[in-house]
This record gives C-alpha cells, sequence and structure tokens, in this order.
C-alpha cells in the first residue's frame, strides 16, 4: 500500500470489494430476528435469500459456484428452518445462475426478474416442505403461497438495492 | 442488461481445474447440507445449541429495537379490525350480553365449587411459574413458528417447559441459552396441544396450522359437537402442558372438527411465564400428600 494514502482514481480496496456483498447478505439474514415482530405466519420476505440472488445476478462472475454454502449455513443459523436447508437449495440456485448465465447469454431486466422469482418460489416451496416433512403438503404450501408472492414483487426492488450497493463496493477513490 | 459471464476459461489448465474444483466443491456441499438437513430434522436437539449461541448475537439488538419502538407486530390485525368493524361491533354486543347473563350463573358456581373442593380437601396442583419474560422476535420469515424469550438458563428456563401468557397457553420451550430461549408456539404446524372443552370437558386435539390459527378435532369423528364460541383447555393429558390453561375459542365448524384461535396472542402478550412442565405422577403425589391414606397406592403401569 502507499503509505501517502490513496491515489486519485484508485479502485475500491479489497476489503470492501469482499466484504460489502458477503455482509448485505449475512446482514440481511439475521434481520428479522433483530425487528420486534412476533409473526403468527410468514410475513417477511426471505431477505437474506433476496439480496444472495440479486448479487449473483447482477454480478455472476463475483463469487465461486460454492458460496451458497457458508451463507446459506449463515441464514439456516436465524431462518428456524432447519440446518443445512438453505446450505442445499442456495448452492443448487447458484449452480441454476451459472447455468442459466450460459444458455441466455445477454440477459435482461425481465430476465432477471424472472430467474429470481422463479428460484425464490421453488427455494421457499422446498424449504418449507424440508421443515414439515410430516404435515400435508398442500397445507405447508398454502402457507408460504403469500411469502412467495410478495417475495417475487419484490425481487426487482432488491436488484436495484443492489445495484446501489454494487456502486458503491466498486466507487473509486 | 447484464454483462454476460465468462465461464469459459479458455485454454489454461489452472483455470479449468480451480472451476472444475469449484463445481466439486459446491454440489459435494450442497449434497452434505441435504444430508444435514434431514438429519436435523429427525434430531432436532443436536443442533438446536449452533441456533441458539446464533440468536444470542442478535438477542440485545431485538431488545434494543423492542424498547426503542415497541411491537409492531398486530398491523395486519390492525387493518382487518377496520375492515370489520361494524359486524364485529353487532357481534360483540351481543356477546357481552350473552355473557353478562353467563357471569351470573358462574358466580354461582363458583362459590359451590370452592365449598366443595374444600369438602374433597383437594389442592390445586403447583401453578407456580419457574421465571417470567417477554417475547422479543421469531422467525418471521420461515414457516416455522418459532419466538424467542428473553431469558435463558440464567433465569432457570431448560428445554420442555411449558410457557403462558396471561390469556393463555403460548408454547414450550425448545432449547435454552445463556440469556434467552426459542419458544415453539402452539401455532406451528408440527406442535398438537391435548385440549378438552370447558364446558363439558369433551377431550379434543388442537393441532397448528401454521397461519395463527389452530385445528381441533375430537376423538371420535362421528359428530361434529363443537359451536362457535366454545372455549378450550388444556387437559394435561400425556404431561407437558398442566391443566387448566386456557388454549382457544371456536371460531367456525369444519367438516372434521372446527377452527379455533388462540386466546393469547404471541404478538401482542406483554410478559409470559415459564411454568413446571406437568407429569400425571405430579398430581397423583398431590393428592397422596393431600390426603394420605384415603386413596389407594396405584400400582405402577409397566
Amino acid at each position: 500500500m502507499n503509505p501517502k494514502g490513496p491515489r486519485l482514481g484508485e479502485p475500491a480496496s479489497r476489503w470492501r470489494m469482499i466484504g460489502v456483498p458477503v455482509a448485505s447478505v449475512m446482514f440481511a439474514s439475521a434481520l428479522p430476528l433483530m425487528l420486534p415482530l412476533v409473526a403468527s405466519s410468514p410475513v417477511l420476505p426471505p431477505l437474506g435469500l433476496l439480496f444472495f440472488l440479486s448479487w449473483q445476478l447482477l454480478r455472476t462472475e463475483m463469487w465461486p459456484v460454492w458460496i451458497g454454502l457458508p451463507l446459506g449455513l449463515w441464514d439456516d443459523l436465524f431462518s428456524g428452518a432447519p440446518i443445512g436447508t438453505a446450505v442445499f437449495l442456495w448452492t443448487a440456485a447458484s449452480i441454476a445462475i451459472a447455468y442459466l448465465s450460459q444458455r441466455i447469454y445477454w440477459r435482461g431486466f425481465f430476465h432477471d426478474w424472472a430467474i429470481g422469482a422463479l428460484l425464490v418460489a421453488i427455494i421457499q416451496a422446498l424449504a418449507a416442505l424440508l421443515t414439515h416433512p410430516h404435515a400435508a403438503t398442500g397445507r405447508v404450501l398454502g402457507l408460504v403461497a403469500p411469502q412467495i408472492i410478495v417475495s417475487v414483487l419484490l425481487v426487482p426492488l432488491f436488484l436495484r438495492l443492489t445495484g446501489k450497493f454494487d456502486n458503491f463496493r466498486l466507487k473509486r477513490r | 442488461m447484464v454483462r454476460p459471464a465468462h465461464r469459459r476459461p479458455g485454454q489454461s489448465r489452472k483455470a479449468q481445474y480451480s472451476l472444475f474444483a469449484a463445481y466439486v466443491i459446491a454440489v459435494t456441499g450442497a449434497v452434505a447440507g441435504l444430508l444435514l438437513a434431514v438429519l436435523s430434522v429427525v434430531d432436532p436437539v443436536g443442533f438446536a445449541q449452533l441456533r441458539i449461541a446464533s440468536h444470542e448475537v442478535t438477542a440485545p439488538v431485538a431488545r434494543a429495537t423492542r424498547s426503542a419502538i415497541g411491537s409492531i407486530s398486530g398491523i395486519d390485525d390492525a387493518v382487518s379490525a377496520y375492515v370489520g368493524a361494524g359486524s364485529q361491533n353487532r357481534r360483540l354486543r351481543k356477546e357481552l350480553a350473552e355473557t353478562r347473563r353467563q357471569l351470573v350463573a358462574t358466580s354461582s358456581l363458583q362459590e359451590e365449587n370452592r365449598q366443595l373442593k374444600a369438602l374433597l380437601k383437594l389442592q390445586e396442583t403447583d401453578k407456580s411459574a419457574i421465571a417470567n419474560g417477554y417475547l422479543l422476535t421469531s422467525t418471521s420469515t420461515s414457516s416455522k413458528r418459532i419466538a424467542l424469550l428473553s431469558i435463558g438458563r440464567n433465569l432457570g428456563v431448560e428445554a420442555g417447559q411449558p410457557v403462558r401468557g396471561a390469556d393463555g397457553l403460548i408454547g414450550r420451550v425448545l432449547g435454552s441459552g445463556p440469556s434467552v430461549s426459542q419458544v415453539l408456539l402452539i401455532t406451528d404446524i408440527d406442535t398438537i396441544v391435548p385440549v378438552r372443552r370447558a364446558r363439558d370437558g369433551l377431550p379434543a386435539l388442537a393441532y397448528g396450522r401454521g397461519n395463527g390459527d389452530l385445528d381441533v378435532r375430537t376423538l371420535n369423528i362421528a359428530n361434529n359437537p363443537f359451536k362457535p364460541g366454545d372455549i378450550l383447555l388444556t387437559s394435561g393429558t400425556g404431561g407437558l402442558y398442566p391443566p387448566n390453561i386456557p388454549v382457544a375459542i371456536v371460531a367456525r365448524r369444519q367438516n372434521d372438527g372446527a377452527l379455533a384461535r388462540p386466546l393469547a396472542d404471541p404478538a401482542k402478550v406483554d410478559a409470559v411465564s415459564v411454568l413446571r412442565p406437568y407429569t400425571p405422577e405430579d398430581a397423583e403425589a398431590q393428592l397422596l400428600k393431600s390426603a394420605p391414606g384415603a386413596i389407594p397406592e396405584v400400582p405402577k403401569a409397566p
């Protein structure tokens, strides 16, 4: 490092480049357990998952495909689903996005929304089924359906938010 | 428009191998995660401490936000209350008149009950609370209904203890950490509470629906005896929940039982008490202690 401080136009520090995406996902995962909200049904969208998918849709090459393992484990600690659920589902989502980014070469906004919505719906439904293996399938899916609809509608907002974070992440000095 | 990804590593062997290794790690890890999930469904106790430890980290923030903005839950209730205000007012007035009439009848019954109990020298089972706390927050993004209680092992809270509010049963302790503990609410889709109808002691089971309501089913399914307004209490059957704690009020009849609403709303309840887990042996011991010799020794079932 330059002892005189950063030079004009130098890229952002390595810590910020790596830290901002990871920190945003981790904070969003833990946020529901910091709010004084005792819910009687799944009312909040899966914030951590939405940020995780948005980052991958925006910067597909930023993370290796195994990034879902540590971030999923962190989310499992707070989500209430059995530990390992998000580890599995988030990593599968990473692989799916990596595959789709090769199939759909130029992705537009609606592509991103569609992919994000589809993955959120599948992940939330499967996570609920894994959490309650003995309950009736229809009832469990009915329970998470409103949450899935809200999450799908929120995907564009999270894409924009992630874009703002990305601007901060890459801001030159 | 998103810039296309350049996943193809080209001619570099090193890049090819590292990309391949990333996929191997991802797939192996995902499969391991799935196995872990299945394991933690089968044996939820094994991973409870890990989760409790992470909740200990966020609990101070939850305490601070709770005291700063109070409980922001119940927003959905407030909205629906506006929508149904008129019909609700009419219904409540009718209920009030009905309740007044019942109150008169009940007060005489209470007196009679007191006298009969004195005759029998029956003592109330030990209902004293171990500790009191409040619900901090909950897992509001998943389908599991777990709330975080503000007290833990520091005040003697252990897994398996029932938790109640002033209005009724809340749930049971799933696991406890040094200063917080997890409470599985009775509305969780995997919980079952043995109940009886307050009016006539009809036994039934209350299943959580996962959306804040309970499904009540009787043990005999030939007829459907429930009426809206029936109060359900814990029966004490099978242990764990002490008898005579209010649980729910029947809202609507269904094909196979009834839909009931819990009397204690965890979103609005202020303070909760952690009780001693109830065991049927407790009741027997109490009975023997109060009237020695009156009841012959019951042989233990093998």
